[in-house]
């Protein structure tokens, strides 16, 4: 069946149609939609589920990863600051080795407090444990959800991941998505099986326990680490299986244009598909680019990335995510990923996107011409941050008016 | 667990069904109430714990319980219940388990997290009528850490970071916060009046919804007592008043122990170092005789 759906609205087709059991939600700017449309399914009886509001994020994790560890399949969702509310909670649930499913709808973070997207919030979790899938279009938001069930069950892997997509880009943009049958879907992923996560009365067992002295802490935490890396090989096997399945394809990384590329975008998210259109605008000009957008980012996909950009001339890396001090934290990794290779390509760091500023075809133009004369001098420059001449003038404006001044005639 | 213990507290069993070998300390009033809860609640429950001394009752590999048990962390235990009690209903209806495979899950807490940090996570699941225990022992402080003040400690008490007048707050009263939620049942225990904590304890398991069972826990390490004198200062805080024993069920509070002369407060105050500020160098009589009018004020508006 295809429907134009919302991001949103294509997150809780993927939980229905992963026959999840239970729903600890609690709702949030821009997610509230996944939760108020699987609210009124079970109302319908259209999903055998139960759903529980819970007073806070924290306590929604709590009861997910608790639930979880009893033995159901457990879906849920939340943006932002929720997401940040929740983490001392997504680093426990990791530790318990729950596989449940939580979708992200990214936000930009307080403060100044926003309701639009970057990805400060999702990559505020990237050392939580849990595994992440980025989304970059309606259609991929259904296919993750239903995949990342088929990952985090995997008897390799028995880790929670966090499926995520852009507020408002995707949350809700209307998209035709293709809706799989409950047959399709149900031959794809199998009934839930809880596993060693199991309470069951005459079953004692005891989950989450204290550790005493840095050994058993380090075995465990390294142990988790070790499942999460073979991630990468389940996911590959899951996504071939997934494209004989569904028809679609899904691979770790979406290489778009990129065998005969010089010079390549690499980004996560929805806004790669605008750098898919720039791509396609600069080859008409004759320009050899390409894109690499991961659409899995924990585990890190290093190995693959590295033998995708071996040998390129420049990497255009776009961060909509800002670690003060640092710089772009894509950038970072995909430094650290790069370091080793005899041919590496030279990168360059651009911040944009941040708290949902659009990045315009322009902008992709001129960060290929900065590639490209970082590649001719051999030199990357500083991370630059796209803003414009033209919103730095409104924003003195605004300042002008913050101040007292009222507004500026240069404004 | 051996037959002669089949969850009768008042058979007094010599075995507990709860092992012994914890690391928790000798004296400890909230563990004397622990084990004689915990015969009666039995193996058919899931223990869900929040951040505090009972934290460390499983260490891996080892655990006293006989059931189950999930650590959460400070804020959220009733949540993790939730989820608990939320799953086994899923796995309930769909036919996954049957009855018999059903478990009570229960809230083990100190009071750090029932009257501070979870109490937003208890207030909403009372709210959601979760079928559900809550044991909180109350050890007035938090006592893992060393016995920092809490929203539990009583008026004057010296505490890690009350070391020189004591605490100048006055203790919450969680009793009355559960009560006005109108959960199924509230009550206040103590290890060292068994009888009565047993009696409750059997109502508490005859109800369906919230129930709390708000322990008294005489701490010795960070009250200031030898371990040798926990029943002795259990059975003051009872006869003094300062802790009532009572009830809350279908929209009433009843005290179930009325002492017909009370012990002075003084008699219970001065067997611990944490209040010795108020007796030596010199009798502060002034705020003896404020705590003493407190007790005698609490009473004096019960029937």
């Amino acid at each position: 069946m295809r429907k134009l759906l919302t991001g949103n609205s294509a997150a809780a087709w993927g939980a229905r149609l992963s026959d999840v059991d239970y729903l600890p939600v609690f709702p949030i700017t821009p997610q509230t939609e996944i939760i108020e449309t699987l609210a009124e399914w079970v109302d319908k009886g259209e999903l055998n589920a139960r759903l529980t509001t819970l007073e806070s994020e924290h306590s929604m994790l709590t009861a997910a990863g608790a639930a979880a560890a009893t033995g159901v399949r457990v879906f849920t969702a939340t943006s932002s600051q929720g997401l940040l509310y929740a983490m001392e909670m997504l680093y426990n649930v990791a530790g318990w080795r729950v596989p449940l499913v939580l979708v992200n709808v990214s936000r930009g973070l307080s403060a100044p407090i926003t309701l639009e997207p970057d990805h400060n919030d999702i990559l505020a979790a990237r050392d939580s444990g849990f595994l992440q899938l980025h989304c970059a279009t309606c259609q991929e938001v259904l296919d993750s959800v239903v995949l990342a069930y088929r990952l985090a069950e995997d008897k390799r892997v028995r880790l929670p991941v966090l499926v995520n997509l852009d507020g408002f880009y995707l949350s809700f943009t209307r998209e035709p998505v293709e809706i799989p049958s409950q047959e399709q879907v149900r031959a794809f992923l199998p009934p839930f099986d809880p596993g060693s996560n199991r309470f069951r009365g005459g079953e004692p067992v005891s989950q989450a326990v204290a550790v005493l002295g840095g050994g058993p802490y380090s075995y465990f935490r390294y142990q988790a680490h070790l499942a999460a890396l073979e991630a990468v090989q389940a996911f590959d096997e899951l996504g071939e299986k997934f494209g004989e399945c569904f028809g679609r394809s899904f691979p770790a990384i979406e290489a778009y244009r990129c065998e005969d590329a010089e010079i390549l975008f690499v980004m996560i998210g929805s806004f790669a598909t605008k750098a898919r259109e720039a791509v396609d605008r600069l080859r008409d000009d004759g320009q050899k680019i390409g894109l690499l957008r991961p659409r899995l980012l924990r585990p890190f996909p290093a190995e693959e990335l590295a033998r995708l950009l071996s040998g390129k001339a420049g990497v255009a890396v776009v961060d909509q995510n800002l670690s003060n001090g640092l710089g772009g934290i894509l950038h970072a990794e995909l430094s650290a990923a790069l370091y080793h290779l005899p041919k590496r390509p030279l990168l360059v760091s651009f911040i944009g996107g941040l708290g949902g500023r659009d990045i315009t075809a322009g902008e992709f133009y001129a960060m290929v011409g900065q590639v490209r004369q970082a590649v001719a001098k051999g030199q990357p420059p500083p991370p630059r941050l796209l803003f414009t001449e033209q919103e730095l003038k409104g924003m003195r404006g605004l300042q002008n008016i913050a101040s007292g001044k009222g507004a500026s005639h240069d404004a | 667990m051996t037959p002669e213990h089949s969850g009768k507290a008042e058979e007094s069993p010599r075995q507990r069904l709860l092992s012994a070998g914890t690391p928790m300390c000798a004296g400890c009033g909230g563990l004397q109430a622990l084990h004689q809860i915990y015969d009666q609640v039995g193996e058919k429950t899931v223990f869900v714990n929040a951040a505090g001394c009972m934290t460390l009752l499983s260490i891996y590999p080892y655990t006293p319980f006989r059931g189950s048990w999930l650590y959460t962390a400070m804020a959220c235990a009733p949540a993790g219940a939730q989820g608990v009690r939320d799953a086994l209903d899923v796995l309930l209806s769909k036919g996954h388990i049957d009855a018999g495979q059903d478990q009570l899950p229960v809230v083990l807490t100190g009071d750090g997290s029932a009257y501070g940090m979870g109490l937003s996570a208890t207030s909403a699941a009372i709210d959601r009528g979760l079928d559900f225990l809550y044991i909180c022992y109350d050890n007035e402080g938090y006592g893992n850490t060393g016995h920092q003040y809490s929203a539990a400690t009583p008026a004057g008490a010296r505490t890690a970071t009350s070391r020189v007048d004591g605490y100048t707050g006055v203790k919450k009263d969680l009793f009355a916060i559960w009560s006005a939620h109108r959960p199924a049942y509230v009550a206040t225990v103590i290890g060292t009046e068994p009888a009565d904590l047993a009696r409750k304890v059997k109502k508490a398991l005859s109800l369906r919804g919230p129930r709390l069972l708000l322990v008294l826990a005489p701490c010795p390490t960070g009250w200031g007592f030898e371990p040798s004198r926990m029943v002795e200062i259990g059975k003051l805080a009872v006869e003094s008043g300062i802790w009532p024993l009572k009830e809350y069920s279908d929209g009433q509070v009843r005290h179930t122990r009325v002492p017909a002369k009370r012990a002075p407060l003084e008699a219970y105050l001065g067997l611990q170092g944490r209040f010795r500020h108020m007796f030596v160098p010199r009798r502060n009589e002034e705020q003896l005789a404020a705590l003493q009018r407190q007790v005698d004020d609490y009473w004096e508006h019960i029937d």
